[in-house]
């Protein structure tokens, strides 16, 4: 057999014995998920090919800042309503769309999972194949039930060794992203023994940013951790796809994760784009961004809230903090993370997709320089184009919030 | 649809990303609109100078980003094809799912300048610029379909999942 994680997911789902790279293959999803933006443009199905195995979570643009995205909202309701859709997750039991799949469980080890946002590869998290599609492939999965994928070659990443205090999910990618540079059509495997020591939040902040090096699937590894969180999380049964040994990759490549220290990318691009903070120009910010469905993780506003626990947001500085659901607020007002975070000066908003994509809550203005813990950091993508986007983990844009610039947050831990 | 497209080339470089064709601002706006908004920065009033015919030439991993639907505004600007040196994969299937044809030829900024009338053949697989002419992978049958059917939600429509009024 001799398969890699993902091929080994798309053989099951396309019930085949064996795929490899090159195979265009037809699968059965087993999750489509659909968000508000669909809505907005929607035609109006009149058969589907299974409720229970669809989702509508409203995200990007709640509560909804134009005319156009309230009624996109009110053509998802009618929607879920005249289908049955269960799983629909309207604004107040919303989050971002990546979020509230990992709260529900809707991301399952072994099973294959689509959706309309090209963050969707969080979910390989989970040891899911998860991939972000268009909204007409996303609408075809609704009525049909199944597409196509062809298989790319797989790059496997071995972690070795344990994450450093102050180190986290986001710095591992940055670091591999700016090592490496693009991996565009290929599928990215993360194990090896180091994998113990990456919690499940920064396992889901590494598979959210596969995107971002242009990849295709990412997945990790099944092991106790990811068993403890889905169960935690009722989910229902599941199969783990583990890679056979032997299996083939285009690429092998170890991540000693001791090694590692905070990194920030720099404006435009993430791939070959990084530096260690130590490296990197101290540029002073204007605004700084925790959220999205990369780093709004209750883990994130925990970081954020312990390093300004008794401190201040610098006078010029926006802190602006997204949770990343529903859920996660809740919890963080009811840990007293959210009046730690007020109490320093940051703006704690409404979980919405929101300032990432540069659609409301939070955009920058000419000529700024924002350091943010979200997802991109292509020109223009938060707001003007003549902003400067630098990228980093929770910790290094909290610690800037507090100095006013590009910061060595284990400074500001100790 | 025609299999073989001939029009002018727009050339661009490597890791055009989708917010600099569909930045966030212009998804606030209906497809007409947000379409005036393509490339708006890295080509200013580019929309004002495409043709209907004209085909978008870029580098490697063209189209890395959202899954917003560019080939939807790109349709709209009467853009006929898009070549690449290399495709984002999310990119490539949003464009032939909006049945917007999109073909991998590598090599292809060597042989093609801005300007240059050139001709692509998708289910042969080759690119001709003058008298050159490159060979490219030529799209699978099932791509095909895809396209000769309009895009994807055209084929829904008659399938019979989508209502008719949409296949305008």
């Amino acid at each position: 057999m001799r398969m890699t994680m993902i091929e080994k997911i798309l053989a099951r789902a396309s019930g085949q014995e064996r795929v490899s790279a090159g195979d265009t293959v037809v699968c059965r999803v087993d999750m489509n998920v659909l968000i508000d933006l669909m809505f907005t443009n929607w035609p109006d199905p009149v058969k589907i090919a299974d409720p229970a195995r669809t989702a509508i979570i409203m995200d990007h643009a709640v509560p909804a800042p134009t005319l156009t995205d309230a009624n996109g909202g009110m053509a998802a309701r009618e929607f879920a309503q005249s289908f049955g859709i269960e799983k629909f997750f309207d604004v107040g039991r919303h989050g971002i769309c990546h979020q509230v799949i990992a709260e529900n469980a809707l991301a399952l080890p072994g099973q294959v999972l689509t959706c309309t946002d090209s963050h969707t590869c969080a979910g390989g998290a989970y040891n899911t194949a998860a991939r972000g599609l268009g909204p007409a492939e996303v609408i075809a999965i609704l009525c049909t039930g199944e597409t196509w994928y062809t298989v790319g070659p797989t790059i496997r990443y071995e972690l070795a060794g344990e994450l450093p205090a102050g180190v986290g999910g986001k710095d591992v990618f940055l670091y591999l992203a700016n090592a490496w540079g693009d991996a565009t059509n290929h599928n990215l495997e993360f194990g090896g023994p180091g994998l113990a020591s990456v919690p499940m939040n920064d396992r889901r902040t590494i598979a959210t940013q596969g995107a971002e090096i242009s990849a295709d699937f990412t997945t990790f590894g099944f092991d106790d951790q990811c068993a403890e969180f889905l169960a935690a999380h009722d989910a229902g049964d599941y199969q783990a796809a583990d890679p056979d040994p032997g299996a083939v990759y285009s690429d092998v490549r170890t991540i000693d994760l001791s090694a590692l220290e905070p990194y920030v990318a720099r404006p435009g691009k993430v791939s070959g784009n990084a530096l260690p903070v130590s490296q990197v120009e101290h540029r002073s910010v204007q605004q700084c961004f925790i959220g999205s469905c990369a780093n709004g993780q209750l883990e994130d506003l925990r970081i954020a809230a312990e390093i300004l626990d008794g401190r201040s947001v610098a006078a010029g500085v926006r802190l602006i903090v997204t949770p990343a659901s529903q859920a996660v607020y809740l919890d963080a007002v009811r840990l007293g993370y959210v009046e730690k975070l007020a109490e320093a000066g940051a703006v704690v908003t409404n979980s919405t997709c929101g300032a990432c994509f540069g659609y409301h809550m939070g955009l920058l203005g000419d000529g700024e320089v924002c350091l943010t813990a979200s997802t991109r950091n292509f020109r223009g993508r938060m707001g003007s184009p003549s902003a400067e986007i630098y990228m980093a983990s929770t910790a290094t844009v909290a610690a800037a919030a507090i100095t006013g610039r590009i910061t060595d947050p284990r400074e500001a831990l100790t | 649809m025609k299999y073989e497209l001939t029009g002018r080339a727009w050339v661009f470089g490597d890791s055009i990303d989708t917010d600099a064709m569909y930045p966030g601002f212009a998804m606030k706006l209906p497809i007409p609109e947000a379409a005036r908004h393509v490339f708006y920065d890295l080509r200013p009033d580019w929309t004002d100078e495409v043709r209907p015919g004209d085909i978008v030439v870029a580098g490697r991993n063209f189209g890395i980003g959202s899954s917003r639907p560019v080939a939807a505004l790109m349709r709209h600007l009467g853009v006929t094809a898009l070549v690449a040196e290399e495709f984002n994969s999310l990119f490539l299937r949003n464009a032939i799912n909006n049945g917007l044809p999109a073909l991998t030829v590598p090599g292809v900024r060597d042989l093609v300048r801005e300007g240059d009338e050139i001709t692509i053949q998708l289910a042969e697989g080759w690119l001709a610029a003058d008298d050159r002419r490159i060979e490219a992978a030529p799209l699978p049958r099932m791509v095909l379909d895809i396209l000769d059917a309009g895009g994807l939600l055209p084929r829904l429509v008659a399938d019979g999942y989508l209502p008719r009024r949409d296949a305008a």
